[in-house]
């Protein structure tokens, strides 16, 4: 890990009961608002994790990390029992509660070590981490394809060498040899010299009494021996027989069930409601009157959804009433040129002189390009249960922000942030979207109104009409080629920019690029979305460099690998791609190839789509994913995630489209929002390089590449280039012949 | 529309239970709010998802739209009664914990009542089997090529060659299972 610097913490103790206890921390430096309620002054510490050593010689980690099937909690205790050279079968991951005291270290010194043994604590440090994590804000945010990134590379791999040092200090010093002489394996500390072996758990009580230290030694790559296998997911046994409960499937004694529904138009508010016939229905006790919905509370929650529809509404109309996707996109058009026109737009990047480069080039093409809105979907609809007793207010539910939803609750109910109490539990999906804490705080306020405990339960129609959507974007290119065929001028304009802000940043060396963006704010919710804006820009992008390929008449995979020298890593992916897709091999007519690259979370992805086009309809029948996300901690775990974000960015690529009408989202369930199935899934094969490059994400960064690999491929199918999504609004029989490309 | 509770007699995973319940309520809410048993899920509640799939008298249903009524006296099998009653599991479910098949797990106890429904109507699918079987439940996260993968794994240690066990006699084969052997 090289320098250390002062941005972090390690600490060690003993527990009751002989349990030696290591706290890695690292200091955010700035307060952002999802965590402002945990620090109470800038430069507070928060909590990266804890590891514990038990006397019986297991080893729990405690992160602040929740699970949504990405498998987080085996790969960071992967990375941890590695360091620690522990006995995997004796290593578990647990999610610390969302209390404040996990979160800041120097309440969690004492949440954790309680009156524990505790020697001299010293502030040291964990080198560079401190940008990542600050940029990442993933401390208690399971999000940006970070756990692996900061809580793994920098809490538990630090505290399980820092814990393998001591232990192995102790050791020493008990028998009286010299540390270099002993080793560490299976959980056990041995001087083969001596034939001496011993459990860690015997060292844990000495070790606690040790300052950790500041700097413990870190593995290289080619000592990993638990990191980089496929060991089985913890996760995985309680999803096959029913038994792992998630937040839907809580159950409290007494409890209710409310079903909701919400303003059609967002920004509009509940102005009346006739409750007469609902609160008539059997089994129906309560209409609760939100701001902005109107939620019905039952002894089930079919009767609650029954008595939801009795139920006789007036919302307040808004500005947005008559508002449809046509406007909002001839909205987005409007602003950019009149951005351009006052030049006010901000620039991601502006090298050299693209505007001329272009308007001397010899082949000059231009395009616009718009993704619609998008919802999440996740399989298990939006949904938390609450109650309000003894002065406290308990939550249960799935999400991805633990500490943000109790802080959301409190705020809204007007209660201290220590009397609301969250349980956590495993999601069924997050995307993104179980980082708005809006179900839970309704819940609570619901709760409170009914006196009971009360399950609220959206229906799949509110969760695709009220979700924070992926934002819809438009995107206008400008490209210029010399006579020699060389990509020359990159001129691109988009509207609104939200995060990574690297996102529309294409790899390639192009001498005079233009990169700048315009706002077009609109009434419709946005948030994070599966890799964030990368899945609007990588479709742009890696779609314009293959329209600027076919008009420079080259190879779409020669002519990306041509552009880049500077990128050693990218290319590597992308020739791995070629090869294991056999690029160079003809496909018969009416299949098409298409290839995409893109770098996002730290991890470089390249994919080759190969397409059928039957009847106007495209099959997908393959995609190989080739995958470099630094050090592949579980490459199973990896290759899921690949396939996961794959069929997700299919899906979005192929079908996915919320469209307003009249100010509201007009979509509504599974038969209008439709999904990739079993019958149309192709077949992915992932390749995984281990590059060594720092470690990546990889929950993100498999879904960019899917859309515009698919459209290349449909390109070089058809001669039909999409430039609006979904591929559904195309009529790819009629086109075949056409080729309106490229002019 | 009626709201008159009246008893009915349910029979999940071979217990018998008696309800207070609307004939008309789906079977999924007194399954997951009355009974107890939280394993099947809800998606869509309009047969889109396969989230809620139990067995009906051994057939795949969504049971967010089968009525109570419909299911009455019938053997409903949940994902609770998947496994044997001695606690083993069923090969299917061996087979998503060898191939790693769920990823937030929420879709897969439809995916694996829908899949053992398929097995024990057609030992040895093919992919279109697969598909045509498969196609009601949705995988949010994906996981279709594993879902696939775990069938076809089940089907090829289980498919034809459980048919025969070369320790029983030939008669007793030939009469209980109509099916050829072939000794060769
Ligand atoms: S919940 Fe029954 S099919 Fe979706
Ligand atoms: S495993 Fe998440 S929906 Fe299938």
């Amino acid at each position: 890990m090289g320098k250390w610097s002062r941005r972090a913490f390690i600490a060690g103790g003993v527990l009751t009961g002989g349990v030696l206890a290591i706290g890695v921390a690292i200091r955010t430096g700035r307060r952002t608002d999802d965590l402002a309620p945990l620090v109470t002054k800038d430069g507070e510490t928060l909590v990266n994790a804890w590891v514990k050593v038990h006397p019986d010689n297991r080893v729990t980690a405690i992160v602040a990390h929740s699970e949504m099937g990405q498998g987080v909690h085996t790969a960071l205790a992967q990375m941890l029992a590695d360091e620690m050279d522990a006995d995997w079968s004796l290593v578990s991951a647990m999610e610390a509660p969302p209390e404040k005291s996990y979160a800041n270290f120097a309440l969690g010194k004492g949440f954790v070590l309680g009156d524990a043994d505790v020697p001299s604590w010293l502030v040291r440090t964990v080198d560079g981490a401190f940008q990542h994590i600050s940029e990442a804000m993933s401390l208690q945010i399971t999000g940006g394809s970070a756990s692996v990134r900061t809580t793994g590379v920098y809490g538990l791999r630090v505290a399980g060498a820092a814990a393998r040092q001591m232990l192995i200090e102790c050791a020493a010093d008990r028998w009286d040899v010299p540390a270099s002489e002993l080793t560490a394996e299976n959980s056990y500390i041995e001087h083969a010299a001596s034939s001496r072996r011993a459990p860690f758990a015997d060292f844990a009580l000495a070790a606690g009494q040790l300052t950790p230290s500041a700097t413990p030694t870190l593995k290289k790559s080619s000592e990993f021996k638990i990191i980089g296998q496929s060991k089985p997911r913890f996760d995985i046994p309680g999803k096959v027989n029913g038994s792992t409960e998630f937040g839907i499937d809580a159950q409290v004694p007494g409890m209710q069930y409310a079903a909701i529904i919400h303003a059609p138009v967002f920004g509009a508010t509940l102005v009346s409601v006739d409750t007469n016939k609902a609160l008539a229905m059997a089994g129906i006790t309560e209409v609760v009157e939100l701001d902005n919905a109107v939620a019905v509370v039952g002894s089930g929650y079919w009767q609650a959804s029954q008595a939801l529809r009795a139920l006789d509404i007036s919302w307040s109309t808004t500005d947005a009433d008559a508002l449809d996707q046509d406007a909002i996109f001839e909205q987005f058009r409007t602003d950019m040129d009149a951005t351009l026109a006052n030049g006010d737009e901000a620039f991601d990047k502006n090298d050299g002189d693209a505007v001329s480069a272009i308007a001397n080039a010899a082949v000059k093409v231009s395009a616009e390009y718009t993704v619609p809105y998008l919802a999440h979907a996740c399989m298990e609809p939006m949904n938390a249960t609450a109650w309000e007793h003894d002065g406290q207010l308990e939550v249960w539910t799935g999400c991805q922000n633990p500490l943000g939803f109790r802080a959301a609750v409190a705020d809204a109910l007007d209660l201290d942030f220590d009397a609301v109490a969250l349980h956590n539990a495993p999601m069924g999906g997050g995307f993104g979207r179980r980082a708005t804490p809006d179900y839970a705080v309704e819940a609570a306020q619901i709760a409170r109104a009914a006196g009971t405990p009360v399950k609220l339960i959206w229906s799949r129609e509110e969760d695709v009409k009220q979700d924070i959507y992926r934002p819809a974007v438009m995107s206008r290119f400008e490209g210029g080629l010399d006579a020699n065929g060389t990509l020359v001028g990159w001129d691109n304009q988009y509207v609104d920019k939200h995060e990574p802000a690297e996102a529309p940043v294409v790899p390639y060396a192009v001498a005079n690029t233009r990169i700048h963006h315009a706002t077009s704010p609109t009434h419709v919710p946005f948030g994070p979305w599966r890799s964030v804006d990368h899945s609007q820009h990588g479709f742009f992008t890696e779609s314009f460099v293959d329209e600027m390929a076919h008009a420079a008449d080259a190879d779409p995979y020669q002519f990306r690998r041509s552009m880049l020298e500077a990128h050693p890593r990218l290319l590597t992916v992308l020739d791995r791609a070629a090869t294991e897709a056999n690029w160079e091999v003809p496909l018969p007519a009416g299949k098409g190839r298409g290839i995409s690259l893109q770098e996002s979370f730290g991890s470089v992805v390249a994919q080759v789509v190969e397409v059928s086009i039957n009847k106007g309809k495209v099959a997908v029948d393959r995609v190989v994913v080739v995958s470099d996300t630094g050090v592949a901690v579980n490459p199973d775990g990896v290759t899921a995630q690949m396939e996961s974000g794959v069929i997700y960015g299919l899906t979005a690529a192929l079908y996915g489209e919320v469209n307003i009408a009249n100010g509201a989202v007009e979509q509504s369930n599974f038969h209008d929002y439709p999904m990739v199935r079993m019958d149309e899934a192709p077949v992915i094969e992932t390749h995984i390089i281990n590059s060594d490059a720092p470690w990546g994400g990889a929950g993100e960064p498999g879904t960019p590449g899917i859309a515009p690999a698919l459209a290349n491929a449909i390109f070089a199918a058809t001669g039909t280039r999409i430039r609006q999504l979904p591929v559904s609004k195309y009529d790819l029989e009629y086109r075949v012949t056409e080729t309106d490309e490229v002019g | 529309m009626s709201s008159q509770s009246q008893p009915i007699t349910l029979v999940v995973n071979g217990q018998s239970q008696t309800i207070e319940a609307d004939p008309a309520q789906p079977l999924l809410w007194a399954i997951r709010e009355q009974l107890g048993l939280t394993g099947t899920k809800f998606g869509c509640g309009i047969a889109q998802c396969g989230a809620c799939t139990v067995q009906l008298n051994g057939q795949p249903i969504r049971s967010c739209v089968t009525p109570i009524s419909a299911a009455a006296g019938a053997q409903v099998t949940t994902i609770e009664g998947l496994q044997s009653d001695d606690g083993a599991l069923h090969p299917l479910q061996q087979a998503w914990i060898d191939e790693q098949v769920p990823q937030c797990g929420y879709c897969q106890s439809g995916q694996l009542m829908s899949a053992a429904a398929l097995l024990s109507a057609n030992p040895s699918p093919s992919d279109d089997d697969i598909n045509t079987a498969m196609r009601g439940n949705v995988c949010r996260c994906g996981m279709y090529n594993r879902i696939r993968r775990a069938i076809h794994k089940v089907a090829d240690t289980n498919g034809a060659v459980a048919f025969f066990d070369p320790a029983a006699p030939l008669s007793k084969q030939e009469t209980g299972q109509d099916v050829e052997v072939n000794h060769g």
